[in-house]
């Protein structure tokens, strides 16, 4: 049997809409049976893992918590993708916008009042920007592939992180534990409703991210200038765009967004530095980017599926003693099938079995003899 | 001479993965696919490779699982890439993400168990020759297949007709479709080898370098590889200089981290993947060199037209 693609006249609205979905129930089938090898009742480990995180209002604040760092970074990495830069490293920028912003309520804890954490923010957002400007300058002065090189640093990041905590920045009361002091009051990222669950103000600013990012992309010439970067990079020169600005322009947005998603986790959800911090957002995020199309408000539905996910990791392995990193497993098929579904949108599908003549020539040899027939 | 010999035996045996990956990785460019799933593939080897080698004893039917496993996990990104023209960069990092996530689930059960170890080439005489004895005859198996591999692939690439029809795809599908040459066929084979280097690499891994399952433990180890490939600008024997400097320098590091040198152990780890960054920086600098040699239709989606 094989496969063949038939290109469509034109891109199908229809399987725009309905890819991620068909890519879902796709993963739920694969999920079910890799349940099912596991020994486990897939029906009742799919109540366990999808509906149970999310029955309580408590839970929900838990998966907000989850889905804001993965819609902040994906939202920029939207960006990114959309001009075709690919910017893989997030999960550093996360870390040293987690670090930079760390630097008012490690180093200078006396320091408090309303202006703490507006700064704290800000420099969390530099941090990432400025992490993210290297890969960003290596490619325009040198044209380095970006790919590689904003991964490498991930591992640089996460290293840099241990010794931080380890070393200069650890809390001498803690009795050797690597981590640093626990942020003051108002080093604190405030939570929503205290009285319902503990989702904070990260939330809130992803959801403002995600608007503002589609308004840009939508409605604004910068938007236009990306897309038309992305699509066809000779048009946009023709056009007066920048090549190196877009570069920046990609790499320092999106930088900036995992460093804010990196000091709001830091200062909202665990309240201090540790030697990690993250269960792999960044990466995480570059599945909520694809499965939400690229587009902002389709990653604000794609983050709380993923952050689903992970709550779901979490559940099934309290409850039925499997690995949490089914979690990544179910991350990554989605992805996958994401992805093959994409296909779907620009191409028919054709499943051919092996005859020994192609279906075009079956129909043209069927067609001779009544042709000669009119005749 | 004794420690002199050691670290060159250490340095082999961690240059030994990153060439084989790479090795395995240039083929799957030079045909014109861009594979960002090495890492992914290598810690499936390894997992893979881990596993058969614990269960049933033997670390050479753990290397022949890491092999298969390997293979068969680059079935997956060859099926999306090839049948259905996906985007190969996010493709390849989805194997990858797979890749870390399955390996850890199949892996929980092997944590902390001990390994099978491949034993180390042990001719007598030869290898008692003092110095070079060791160095060449007494090196662990892969180190001796990865050697070979470098050579069959770099008189394949060069020296036979198929291998110059997998580089003219590589160079322009289109024509060598209007040819018609089977440019999908191609493909598929070189996916298909370059996930069983990653997954031999995998295998010696964690049945050579350090015969334990550890989760990650391939390290980076796979974007290395991606990189030796830029580094060696798609050329076979500079693959091998890239990967031995790069077991130097990661072996280097290690020693420097026993010596107690007033360096914090975190920077000293970081050396390899910022060595690839400098490395990456200054190839790239060299437009023409670059320019020459990248296959041209690298990473491009390819869907034959009738």
């Amino acid at each position: 049997m094989r496969i063949e693609l038939v290109k469509r006249p034109q891109r199908s609205a229809l399987f725009s809409v309905l890819s991620p979905f068909i890519a879902f129930a796709l993963t739920i089938i694969a999920g079910a049976i890799m349940f099912a090898l596991l020994g486990v009742n897939p029906l009742n480990a799919f109540e366990i893992y999808f509906v149970e995180p999310i029955s309580q209002v408590w839970q929900l604040h838990e998966l907000a918590i989850k889905a804001a760092p993965l819609i902040l970074i994906a939202v920029g990495l939207s960006v990114c993708y959309r001009a075709n830069i690919w910017n893989i490293g997030a999960e550093g920028q996360f870390i040293f916008g987690a670090i930079f912003g760390s630097i008012i309520p490690v180093l200078f804890p006396g320091f408090e009042g309303p202006l703490v954490l507006p700064l704290m923010l800000l420099f969390g957002m530099v941090g990432g920007a400025l992490y993210a400007s290297i890969p960003a300058l290596l490619k325009t002065r040198f044209g380095t592939n970006e790919i590689l090189t904003s991964l490498m640093l991930v591992y640089v990041a996460q290293l840099f992180l241990d010794w931080t905590v380890r070393g200069p920045w650890r809390d001498p009361q803690s009795h050797g534990f690597p981590q640093t002091i626990q942020f003051g009051d108002s080093a604190v990222l405030p939570e929503l409703m205290p009285d319902a669950g503990r989702a904070n103000w990260g939330f809130v600013f992803a959801l403002v991210a995600a608007v503002l990012a589609w308004l840009m992309m939508g409605r604004m010439l910068k938007g236009f200038e990306v897309r038309v970067m992305g699509s066809s990079p000779r048009a946009g020169r023709f056009a007066g765009f920048g090549f190196n600005r877009m570069v920046f322009f990609a790499f320092l947005l999106s930088g900036a967004l995992a460093g804010l998603a990196g000091i709001s986790e830091v200062s909202g959800a665990i309240g201090q530095l540790q030697p990690v911090i993250s269960p792999g957002y960044g990466f995480t995020a570059i599945i909520v980017a694809f499965l939400g199309r690229l587009n902002p408000l389709g990653i604000v539905a794609a983050g709380l599926v993923l952050a689903l996910t992970y709550l779901g990791g979490e559940a099934v392995q309290s409850a039925l003693g499997i690995s949490d990193k089914v979690a990544r497993v179910f991350q990554g098929m989605l992805l996958f099938f994401v992805l093959g579904c994409d296909t779907l949108i620009h191409y028919r599908i054709r499943l051919i079995g092996m005859a020994l003549t192609k279906p075009n020539d079956a129909a043209k040899l069927e067609a001779a003899p009544k042709l000669e027939e009119a005749r | 001479m004794d420690i002199t010999v050691n670290i060159l035996l250490t340095i082999a045996t961690a240059a030994t993965p990153l060439l084989i990956a790479a090795i395995g990785e240039l083929v799957v460019e030079r045909s014109g696919v861009l594979n960002l799933g090495v890492e992914g593939m290598m810690i499936m080897g390894a997992v893979g490779g881990f596993g058969a080698g614990y269960l049933t004893g033997s670390p050479w039917i753990g290397l022949l699982a890491a092999v298969i496993v390997g293979a068969l996990f680059s079935l997956l990104f060859a099926v999306m890439t090839l049948s259905l023209a996906t985007n190969q960069v996010a493709t390849g990092l989805s194997l990858t993400l797979l890749g870390l996530g399955l390996s850890g689930m199949m892996g929980t059960s092997f944590v902390g168990q001990p390994g099978e170890r491949l034993p180390n080439l042990y001719i007598p005489v030869l290898t008692d020759i003092p110095v070079i004895g060791r160095l060449i005859f007494g090196q662990d198996p892969v180190f001796y297949i990865s050697i070979a591999l470098t050579a069959a692939v770099m008189w394949f690439l060069f020296k036979t007709r198929t291998g110059l029809t997998l580089r003219s795809i590589g160079d322009s599908h289109s024509s060598a479709h209007a040819l018609g040459i089977k440019v999908i066929r191609y493909r598929y084979l070189s996916v298909i080898f370059g996930g069983a280097c990653a997954g031999l690499a995998g295998g010696h891994l964690s049945l050579v370098y350090t015969p334990q399952w550890v989760e990650n433990m391939s390290a980076g180890r796979g974007w290395i590889a991606l990189a030796l490939v830029v580094f060696a600008s798609w050329r076979p024997w500079r693959v091998l200089a890239g990967a031995y400097i790069f077991g130097a320098v990661w072996i280097g590091q290690l020693h420097a981290q026993a010596f107690g040198i007033p360096v914090p152990s975190q920077f000293l780890s970081s050396l390899p993947y910022l060595a690839t960054i400098v490395v990456l920086v200054l190839i790239s600098r060299n437009k023409r060199l670059t320019m020459m040699n990248t296959p041209a239709s690298l990473g491009q989606p390819f869907v034959p037209d009738r």
